[in-house]
């Protein structure tokens, strides 16, 4: 009974900050339409500000909440910071703009933490006046538990009490729910719009700081939030504080019998209630149906045509290049390094992975934030097979497609009902609970460690590696183009363009998008087991949230509109990252790169080809004026 | 001549707002058949329900002899009902043809090929339906940088692709020039016509209306005030104070 009851409070402590991050992400997307990925990243500052402060002036029981509160107002001023420098510039951009910038926020963050803070992580601090412990039927809860228990109902109550009694709130509640009452705001819109962020960042401080007692602080806690706080948002309802509450609640009272029942499964768990709520319930618990975003202020992709003599040619050397390299260098050691193989092999795979991505994003329009669940499903799976049943090299590698097309068939099953950002939302929550089973399930995966020496046959030399890569990304990317033109491909790109005509005209686009799911995640499982086999191991950082945005920045970086932009993006991306490999801030420099080409070069590298420019040069078409 | 549509008791509300309430009519093929009445009456609500996009509160829609009550819109479609939209709703990123050879390939049942080029598909049938609509000479254009006009035009043409037995064409003219509406609904009317078609279409244009309609019904506040042929219609009082008192809509007592 005592044991139930505290194992009950522990849960609802726990579901504290998940509520206060997720109700500012809830908040800013409401009236906003972005989602701030750099969410978690403003949780962990809230946390590490939150550290300095109470070490600085947290001695007593009011100067330590005083110091909490301070936290929180730096991270929503960081917050404002972010919405004049940034935001303001992408509100009208297409929404994966948007997202990829929060992301390169993310990076910079991240290395000015460790700049500040260090690498160590951060012991919890105490809280004055709550470091002691109660006794309920003879079972001990920290007394800071209660204080947290505390903490989520009384910012819900006083959320609610902005939102419904105040003038400020009332435009919030406004523009949340009627997109066109926003834009008759005028002037009003742009502090409405400051207004919202910064209560959004300063909640997500808020959430970082008074889980300190609880978690301290550390590196990791961003993106660890993030997935969370989505799951939150996801399964509570869009928009919905009230359903932000019931879900964290939800969520958190599953972690602590989730470990009591399954130790090792707890974001397993996670899953599947996600999953049964978005088979009953696809808008959430409390949300409402998204209205479909009001057409006509979004520029239509241009038809796709097949490539222009010039594009052709140049596809021509670029390959006769790449199949001579390895003769090259033999010829001329001294000018080409044999790491020169390495880092084409390397390239080729990304390119493979970024085009599988692109298929769905580009033509399909949908955006999926956890492509590296298939990428690392479809290297798990040969690694597995070879590892637990001793397959050889001829049939673990064929497997690794198969794999990660199955998973795909499973997680696109639950994502295509959803579209947009939610669509975004749900695959980065179902990629991170594949990363976790793999990081969680050690007797299986060997866990973090992952899976080591993985090696192809003997007849396949690095040299029949690299033609073996070189020609199933080709033969990949063709595939891909084959696909993107033939009838099904239009039927992709109908779904995209008009759901209501294609619905209209015996489409079914649900089933379309399913199978388009699918088919990227075999190409990204090749992807996978090539890089499989090239490294020799594979460890859960390869479904990691980092390496879907890598996929997700090559094909930004190529230019979502043209069928050669993963190409050239995967290229460029993995050049520019040698080149910042070797800084100790390669990942701030990648932000920064991030945020400069949403805001300086949206149409991305291959996308120059459709400027003026690049129409000029014979890269593509001339352009039809807009009637 | 035969009842391909009937529609019986149809209702619908959102919310408070009784937006169709219990609307009964039936149209034969070949028929051309307006439905006006003023903003917000409740006709693009009528259309959605009909070819599957809304369900009804209550009543029954009737293709043929056999309810298609309850199926998506995509299987409605299967059945024979084209459809064109008040807002236009065509493909942005294709061209012209393109468009129509999505929807012919959709008809027949190739939309899941993935190795064929679908430019090179259907290629001959597109250009025959582009040539009825007079688009021929725009067909390699892409659909977002069409005028408004042409735009209505291809979807005619899309809507008929399937060879329909019925066809919903919610403000068909919405968006041309006098001249060019005349001309849309005379062709429509004549393919409507050659291929016996059922045709029900809204309209505000009462120029249009008149010229072409071979009944016409007025819905006013989601219910039908009066139906018949074009001249009862335009004597009606009932009609004539509802079209007076809105204000909205010209030429009801001239023509
Ligand atoms: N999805 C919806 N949700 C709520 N109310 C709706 C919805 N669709 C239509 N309505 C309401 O139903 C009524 C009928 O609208 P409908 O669009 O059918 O009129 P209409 O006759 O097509 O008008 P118009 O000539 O302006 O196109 C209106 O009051 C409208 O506001
Ligand atoms: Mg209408």
């Amino acid at each position: 009974m005592g044991e139930l009851i505290v194992t009950i409070l522990t849960g609802l402590s726990s579901a504290a900050s998940l509520f206060l991050v997720a109700a500012g992400l809830s908040i800013i997307f409401g009236v906003t339409r972005i989602v701030n990925f750099a969410h978690g990243s403003f949780y962990m500052l809230g946390a590490f500000i939150g550290y300095t402060m109470v070490q600085a002036i947290g001695g007593t029981i009011v100067s330590y909440w005083v110091a909490v509160l301070i936290a929180a107002l730096v991270v929503g001023l960081i917050g404002v910071l972010m919405e004049i420098l940034l935001l303001r510039r992408i509100y009208h951009a297409p929404e994966l703009f948007q997202l990829i910038a929060t992301f390169g926020v993310i990076l910079v963050i991240q290395d000015v933490a460790k700049e500040i803070w260090g690498n160590e992580d951060i012991v919890s601090p105490r809280a004055p006046g709550l470091d002691g412990a109660v006794e309920i039927f003879g079972q001990r809860l920290p007394e800071y538990d209660l204080a947290l228990i505390a903490i989520a109902p009384m910012v819900l109550i006083g959320l609610r009490l902005l939102f419904y009694k105040t003038r400020w709130g009332t435009l919030v509640r406004a523009a949340t729910q009627d997109r066109q009452m926003v834009a008759a705001l005028g002037v009003n819109q742009r502090w409405l719009f400051t207004g919202v962020v910064f209560l959004g960042s300063l909640l997500a401080g808020l959430g970082g700081a008074v889980q300190l007692p609880k978690g301290g602080a550390d590196l990791l806690m961003d993106f660890g939030i993030i997935a969370e706080a989505f799951v939150v948002v996801v399964v509570g309802g869009m928009g919905s504080l009230g359903g932000a509450f019931l879900a964290a609640i939800l969520i958190g009272l599953l972690n602590v019998f989730g470990i009591q029942i399954f130790p090792n499964s707890t974001l397993v768990m996670m899953f599947l209630v996600m999953a049964v709520v978005l088979v009953f319930r696809p808008w959430g618990l409390l949300g409402k149906p998204e209205t479909p975003a009001a057409t006509g202020t979004e520029i239509p992709n241009e038809p796709l045509r097949p490539a222009v003599p010039m594009v052709k040619v140049l596809a021509g050397l670029v390959l006769a290049f790449l199949i001579a390299l390895p003769l090259l260098q033999e010829l001329f050691p001294t000018v080409l390094d044999p790491f020169v193989i390495v880092q084409a092999n390397e390239i080729l795979f990304f390119v493979l992975f970024a085009a599988a991505l692109h298929f769905i994003m580009g033509p399909g329009g949908m955006v999926s934030f956890g492509h590296a669940a298939f990428f690392g499903g479809g290297a798990y799976t040969s690694a597995l097979l070879v590892f637990h049943f001793g397959l050889p090299f001829e049939l673990a590698f064929p497997a690794a497609p198969i794999g990660a097309a199955l998973l795909a068939l499973i997680i696109g099953w639950f994502c295509v009902r959803l579209t947009g950002v939610y669509f975004a939302m749900l695959t980065l929550a179902f990629a991170q609970i594949a990363w976790s089973i793999v990081f969680q399930w050690t007797e299986v995966t060997e866990g973090d460690d992952g899976i080591n020496s993985i090696w192809p046959s003997d007849w396949v030399t690095p040299l029949v590696l690299y033609y073996l890569t070189l020609g199933l990304t080709v033969a990949g990317v063709l595939l891909i183009r084959r696909i993107v033109f033939s009838p099904f491909g239009y039927a992709l790109r109908a779904g995209r363009d008009s759901p209501l005509r294609s619905e209209a005209i015996g489409i079914n686009i649900r089933r379309q998008q399913w199978f388009a799911f699918t088919i990227s995640g075999a190409f990204a499982g090749v992807a996978g087991a090539l890089f499989l086999y090239t490294k020799g191991s594979i460890a859960p950082t390869s479904m990691e949230i980092a390496r879907s945005f890598d996929a997700l920045l090559m094909t930004l970086l190529g230019g979502v509109e043209a069928l050669a932009g993963p190409v050239v993006g995967a290229a460029a991306f993995k050049l520019l990252e040698d080149l910042f490999a070797a800084s100790e801030y390669w990942r701030g420099l990648m932000g920064i790169t991030i945020i400069a080409l949403v805001l300086l070069l949206p149409k991305g590298v291959a996308g120059f080809a459709q400027t003026g420019v690049g129409r000029r040069l014979g890269l593509s078409r001339a352009e039809e004026v807009r009637a | 001549m035969s009842t391909v549509l009937s529609v019986q008791n149809l209702s619908k509300a959102f919310g408070g707002v009784q937006a169709v309430e219990d609307v009964t009519f039936a149209v034969d093929a070949g028929e051309m058949r307006a439905l006006i009445g003023p903003n917000g009456a409740g006709k693009t609500t009528c259309f959605n329900m009909l070819n599957g996009q809304l369900k009804p509160d209550s009543g029954d829609v009737l293709l043929g002899n056999r309810s298609i009550l309850g199926l998506p819109p995509r299987e409605v479609w299967r059945r024979g009902v084209g459809r064109t939209f008040q807002i236009t709703a065509t493909y942005g990123s294709m061209t012209v043809r393109e468009n129509i050879q999505t929807t012919l390939l959709s008809h027949h049942r190739q939309i899941n090929r993935m190795w064929t080029a679908a430019r090179t598909l259907f290629v001959d049938e597109a250009m025959a339906l582009l040539e009825q609509v007079g688009m021929v000479n725009q067909y390699d254009r892409a659909c977002g940088v069409l005028a408004y006009g042409d735009l209505k035009r291809v979807e005619l043409a899309v809507a008929l692709a399937n060879d329909p037995q019925v066809l919903l064409m919610d403000e068909p003219t919405a968006g041309m020039a006098p001249r060019e509406r005349v001309d849309l609904m005379a062709l429509t009317a004549e393919i409507a016509s050659a291929r016996n078609i059922a045709v029900l279409f809204t309209e505000h244009d009462m120029d249009v209306v008149f010229a072409h309609a071979h009944r016409i019904m007025v819905l006013d506040r989601g219910r039908l005030i009066a139906e018949g042929a074009p001249n009862d219609v335009r004597n009606n009082e009932m009609v004539q104070e509802v079209y007076l008192g809105s204000g909205a809509v010209h030429g009801v007592g001239s023509a």
